[in-house]
């Protein structure tokens, strides 16, 4: 009697397809160097977090001109700045900054664009038409320029400005990929059958369909932090970003836009180079990753 | 075939519509009027009143608008407060810069892009794919300006071997060899940074274009005739799947626009991109709108080219 539960129990095991977790899972253990960018990820963004809320703001961005440029040692382990600042704390803080705006930007775009492109994919018609009037011209225009115009004209201008005016223009990306997963599986016989049975509009949309978009969610959601990393440091790189009184990986790699500074002091900026550019190594390779898994033709495992 | 050309630009009106609108509204928001740069202090404040008036600075929005487009569309986007001049002469120049790295960048992009794309479809799976597209995988990671900054910082200050601002030297004569050696000169590494940060889209697409072609009847039939390998390659394959990638031009031209902000700051090149951070900073406004309807507009024109080449090469996208 016990041994046929044991092997009813094995078969059930057996017959039921890995989920979403578990699909993600093996991809890592087959695929070791997007395991290795995962664990590192996780270490680096935490240990920055961490390190970052020891750190005295004030007392970094104080100024001591005797300090000046002064060079990687003893005192400052990645030299000091122009105004004798502490790279290496400026560093820490910066890439906190820069992350935390990269997180937040990611999780306002995808709550917009996911409610946006599930409610066109699912209800299609005529608010899909407009919605996809307004997405086809945020797509044509040249978002940068008027991101950066936006940042220069606005009064009051700090960090919850800057995360908004981001936001506004990368929603667009996200809605409509996400539309245009919805409204295939809208056809789908289940949406149907639930239709039928008399489930709300808003049940359906959220609590049916999402779940089958949530993979195709994950993975453009890390690729979209990825391209919001760039994007923020690349703005603050230019000057229109964070305010400078708030260090940024951008304000610091900025620096090297005195010639001095960058053949002379090359501590000033490659570390933040360099950080940005494994940052978005990383986030990309395991986005990659996720990506595979996500499509069952491209899996490793 | 011409009914979606057609078509095509009809939608783009519209667009171009909503965005000079935009524009306009936040070129009303901008502090400011084009006589700012005017006013000296021997300027009686009664005249310039009296400028603005006769400028119809004070008229109904619709009004301003409309005289705005339509000087626009002449080619007359006021003066610029900073150089004093023009601002169509002002960007005519600049154009003209940008324009050239544009080209090179292009043609450096396809140089490298297509043999890498083919190789790597060709040996799929091998030591040398595996390599293409891990270093396709990390020219795409890379933000722009981090690039920019390393190879000038390697190529141009390091070792020398580049000029690291600029477009000419200025003891050659204007005419000469010299010249527009020293032109290309200047222009050769902020074009390879772009062609380099470009290629992996290309990469990809003719990788797996490749791979999927591989497969067909007609490199079967190829193939059993006795046409040696390469050839099936270099005349059937290749052929074949060149045509899409023709399709990557008006995307290519809009990402060299939005990238040419960063290279020309970077490089301190003097084109259209650092002329918007330096208008940006100087908050020289007519030079801002001036440039982000251009922008736009080459924008739109990017994906229009690629769609019409698109529906030149795979005819089952057009709409009849």
């Amino acid at each position: 009697m016990k041994n046929t539960e044991a092997i009813e129990q094995t078969e059930i095991k057996v017959s039921s397809p890995p989920t979403g977790f578990q699909v993600i899972a093996r991809e890592f253990m087959k695929d070791k160097l997007a395991m290795f960018s995962l664990i590192s990820l996780i270490i680096v963004i935490g240990g920055i977090y961490y390190w970052a809320s020891q750190i005295d703001q004030t007392q970094l961005m104080r100024i001591s001109l005797r300090d000046k440029l002064a060079e990687p040692g003893e005192k400052f382990w990645l030299g000091a700045d122009k105004g004798g600042r502490d790279i290496l704390g400026q560093l820490i803080v910066g890439a906190r900054n820069s992350l935390t705006i990269a997180i937040l930007v990611t999780l306002i775009t995808g709550f917009v664009g996911v409610v946006i492109g599930l409610i066109c994919g699912y209800f299609g018609g005529l608010i899909d038409n407009i919605f996809m009037r307004i997405i086809d011209f945020f797509i044509t225009i040249p978002s940068l320029m008027i991101i950066i115009v936006f940042v220069t004209i606005i009064p009051k201008y700090s960090i919850v400005e800057f995360i908004l005016i981001m936001s506004l223009f990368l929603w667009v990306g996200t809605a409509r990929l996400i539309r245009s997963k919805a409204l295939s599986e809208s056809r789908r016989d289940y949406i149907s059958a639930s239709k039928t049975l008399g489930t709300r509009n808003i049940v359906i949309i959220f609590k049916e369909m999402m779940p089958n978009l949530s993979s195709i969610l994950i993975v453009d959601m890390t690729l979209n932090f990825a391209g919001n990393v760039g994007l923020e440091t690349g703005l603050s790189f230019l000057g229109f970003g964070l305010p400078p009184s708030t260090p940024s990986l951008g304000t610091l790699v900025s620096y090297a836009t005195d010639p001095f500074i960058m053949e002379n002091a090359w501590w000033n900026w490659l570390p933040a180079a360099i950080l940005i550019l494994l940052l978005m190594l990383a986030i990309n390779y395991v986005g990659q990753a996720i990506r595979r898994s996500a499509d069952a033709r491209q899996r490793l495992g | 075939m011409w009914k979606t050309i057609v078509r095509r630009i009809l939608v783009m009106i519209p667009q171009l519509f909503v965005l000079s609108l935009l524009i306009f509204i936040m070129a009303k928001f901008m502090p400011g009027d084009p006589f700012t740069g005017l006013i000296t202090p021997e300027t009686d404040p009664a005249r310039v009143e009296e400028l603005r008036i006769k400028a119809g600075f004070y008229d109904p929005w619709y009004v301003q608008y409309v005289n705005w487009i339509g000087n626009a569309f002449q080619g007359d986007f006021g003066r610029s407060y900073t150089f004093n001049v023009p601002v169509s002469n002002l960007i005519g120049d600049r154009a003209l810069n940008t324009l050239w790295l544009s080209l090179l960048s292009v043609f450096l992009l396809y140089l490298i892009a297509i043999p890498l794309g083919v190789l790597a479809g060709r040996f799929q799976d091998t030591f040398l794919d595996k390599s293409i597209v891990f270093y396709s995988f990390i020219v795409f990671a890379i933000p722009t300006f981090v690039l920019g900054l390393i190879n000038l910082f390697f190529f141009g200050y390091e070792l020398g071997w580049f000029p690291t601002s600029g477009t000419v030297d200025i003891k050659y004569e204007s005419g000469t060899a010299g010249f527009v050696w020293s032109k290309f000169y200047h222009i050769l590494l902020p074009a390879i940074t772009y062609a380099l940060l470009a290629t992996t889209g290309i990469i990809m697409y003719l990788r797996s274009e490749i791979i999927d072609s591989k497969s067909m009847d007609y490199v079967r039939t190829a193939k059993s005739k006795g046409i040696p390998i390469n050839k099936v390659y270099s005349r059937h394959i290749f052929r074949n799947s060149l045509l899409p990638i023709a399709a990557f031009l008006g995307f290519t031209i809009t990402g060299l626009l939005g990238g040419s902000i960063f290279i020309e700051t970077i490089f301190g090149y003097p084109g259209m991109g650092k002329l918007f951070v330096e208008a940006i900073n100087g908050r020289d406004y007519s030079v801002i709108t001036a440039l982000v309807m251009l922008y736009g507009f080459l924008t739109l024109l990017g994906s229009l080219l690629s769609d019409i080449i698109m529906s030149i090469v795979d005819p089952r996208i057009r709409i009849d």
